[in-house]
């Protein structure tokens, strides 16, 4: 892959990055002709046909309930924003390719070739409105976990190098730099010595060896520092034995998000690697919902065996400790909405730890109507949030979590994933919204006893 | 009375020939390619009871999806409880099968398989209206769906012709009066068994893999199915 199409410049500079008239682009990247693009992108979707796929593919019966659970569709009503329409050029190669039937498709031309034309009109369906939350998969009365099948196209998609740009520019980034947003190893400790120095904490960096590794996100590292501060104090508090390491700190995946299955994996495997260095027996996963599923749930199978160590979502750590009474709370003594972060909880099963610990903190816990394993994404997952031409739809998909935030009439919004948290804030400055998204780990420290 | 006695012997074999050939194929089209062995640490190990809870609760939408998808959802209920009324509590159906295996059960009353035949034939007429009325139907529907619906339909319309047809309390005609409504029914039906494999109606067996999966891989994951 080369540098991004000059024709659609980023601004790489830009608070966030941006692309001149975003809504009137296909994005492309690399040099390959149409015909190659084809061809990698076939390529790329048919080393995904593996038994799950193949269930899934033949099992589909075109009933379209998957519409009803996706945000994108139910706040526009275009049936092209129907989950399994998304998958319409995956099938096809499916069908063409690998299906039982796939010599009979190919005889009689039942299913043409995916064109160029086709997968640079799908781009927008993979990748802009596909937050990868996986409500449809709770919907569909086959079972079909249509979101799994949108992070296999996407495969393909890159491989063609037919990315939105600016997922594709932070995916680069990451792999080259370690962090999609700028956060070094160099940023990083110049980030924990002036965290350290400025709120009088300590937050151990590189330990040769530790009993916890914790990651972050670098949306904590450049946007939400007192998130690192809140964490130090609570391992701090519990006399934990824990580090950061320079090695493996970015629990972010723009790999697995892009689509390119060696970035994710390089990601993964530095995290893996630290651990596995510093003898860690535990790592403490941060509040960010995609890095959840990267490393608990795909870590162990790009890593090749077991994880010699537990992975935690910090929400999972904060949990146990406050049920075996290590972690003791000042009542809050407020009523709080909780955001689940789809990843954590819908598509990592992690629902019932956040909710323990804000009963730990003696809240009022008030419940949005679909909540929980149903919650309503707040529309930037996936990697969304980075993709400037999808901002309109994205808006109308927050309009959802507003109205059900403003139902309530809790007093505190929290959440437990900081891209979840980003995307709040900046549907809050966009809708020009009274509602700040907390942080929960931020509310726990804020209360220790 | 010739095309009867074709439908009964040689075009029926043929059909459930046809449906365990293509079924087997259609498996073995998913179980031959190459399954991906998943390294991460489970939340549970009940794999199977996974699978299980899956496949029975996914019968029923969530709470939370109930009024998004009523129409479809309920309608879609009509039309499999009123088929598996008609299939299996239908006194000459059981015969039928009686005849063929030795098996026997006791049938519904007939009112309640008649009623059920009116609300099903409503039913996939409400279905085929929707299919080509909604947006979201209308984009994602391919030949298979409205084939297959057509498929559905003739048997029961051609079953509903033989309705009038007199037969001895307890068991089918063997000889009725007029061979050719009876003969077409049954040929219908053999429509239906051929096709079946082959397209959406394979989802009466495919069901079982596809919801099985993602419950064993929710009981890893502790997701409630």
């Amino acid at each position: 892959m080369t540098e991004v199409n000059e024709k659609h410049p980023l601004e790489l500079d830009a608070p966030r990055f941006s692309v001149r008239k975003p809504q009137t682009r296909i994005d492309k990247q690399g040099t390959l002709d149409d015909r190659q693009r084809v061809r990698a992108a076939l390529a790329g979707f048919a080393r995904d046909f593996s038994r799950l796929t193949a269930a899934y593919m033949e099992a589909c019966v075109h009933c379209g309930q998957c519409a009803e659970a996706c945000h994108f569709y139910v706040t526009t009503r275009d049936p092209k924003y129907t989950p399994i329409w998304k998958l319409e050029p995956f099938k096809q190669v499916y069908s063409r390719q690998a299906g039982p039937f796939a010599w009979v498709f190919r005889t009689f031309n039942l299913k043409p070739d995916v064109t160029i034309g086709e997968l640079e009109e799908w781009q927008e369906l993979i990748y802009d409105s596909c937050t990868m939350c996986g409500r449809c998969t709770q919907i569909c009365p086959m079972g079909i976990d249509i979101v799994s099948l949108i992070g296999m196209a996407r495969h393909g998609m890159f491989e063609a190098g037919l990315v939105p740009h600016e997922l594709w520019a932070v995916a680069v980034r990451a792999e080259r730099e370690g962090s999609p947003l700028g956060a070094t190893p160099k940023v990083l400790k110049e980030r924990i010595e002036w965290l350290a120095d400025e709120h009088e904490i300590e937050i151990p960096l590189d330990l040769a060896s530790a009993e916890i590794l914790v990651t972050l996100s670098s949306i904590e590292i450049m946007k939400y520092p007192q998130s690192i501060v809140a964490l130090a104090k609570i391992l701090n508090h519990l006399g934990a034995s824990w580090t950061l390491r320079s090695d493996g700190y970015e629990a972010t995946n723009f790999g697995m998000l892009s689509g390119n299955v060696q970035w994710q994996r390089d990601s993964s495997l530095k995290m893996i690697q630290a651990a596995i260095a510093c003898g860690a027996k535990t790592l403490i996963l941060p509040e960010c919902g995609h890095a959840y599923g990267a490393l608990r749930w795909q870590g162990a199978n790009v890593y090749g065996k077991p994880l010699p160590f537990c992975v935690l979502h910090i929400s999972e750590f904060l949990a146990e400790n406050v049920r075996n009474g290590k972690i003791r709370l000042r009542p809050l003594g407020k009523s709080v909405t909780f955001h689940d972060p789809c990843q954590v909880s819908r598509c990592g099963g992690a629902t019932r730890a956040p909710r323990d610990v804000l009963s730990g903190l003696g809240v009022e816990l008030r419940e949005m109507p679909s909540t929980g394993d149903v919650n309503w994404c707040c529309g930037g997952g996936g990697g969304v949030v980075t993709i400037h031409r999808a901002d309109e739809l994205r808006y109308k998909a927050f309009e959802i979590k507003m109205r059900q935030v403003e139902d309530t009439g809790a007093e505190v919004l929290a959440s437990s994933c900081a891209n979840c948290r980003q995307t709040f804030d900046d549907g809050q400055a966009h809708f020009k919204w009274d509602k700040t998204m907390q942080s929960l780990l931020e509310l726990v420290a804020g209360n220790l006893v | 009375m010739e095309l009867l006695i074709f439908a009964r012997g040689p075009a029926l074999w043929t059909s459930v020939l046809v449906l365990v050939a293509g079924t087997v194929w259609r498996v073995w089209g998913i179980f031959r390619r190459p399954a991906k062995a998943d390294l991460s640490e489970p939340r549970s190990t009940r794999f199977a009871a996974g699978a299980w809870r899956m496949i029975l609760w996914r019968m029923i939408p969530k709470r939370e999806f109930r009024s998004s998808a009523t129409l479809a959802t309920s309608n879609a209920y009509l039309y499999h409880i009123g088929l598996a009324v008609i299939v299996f509590g239908y006194l000459p159906h059981i015969a039928f099968v009686e005849r063929l295996s030795g098996l026997f059960w006791p049938p519904l009353p007939a009112a309640i398989v008649y009623f059920a035949m009116a609300v099903t034939f409503v039913s996939l007429l409400i279905a085929l209206m929707y299919r080509l009325t909604d947006p979201v139907l209308r984009l994602i529907s391919s030949f298979d769906d409205y084939f297959s619906w057509f498929i559905v339909f003739l048997p029961l319309a051609t079953g509903m012709a033989v309705l009038n047809e007199p037969f001895a309390p307890g068991a089918a005609p063997s000889e009725p009066l007029d061979p050719l409504p009876l003969a077409l029914h049954l040929l219908s039906v053999e429509l239906l068994v051929v096709w079946l494999p082959f397209g959406k109606l394979a989802h009466s067996f495919l069901v079982f893999i596809s919801r099985g999966m993602t419950g064993a891989a929710f009981a890893r994951r502790g997701i409630r199915p």
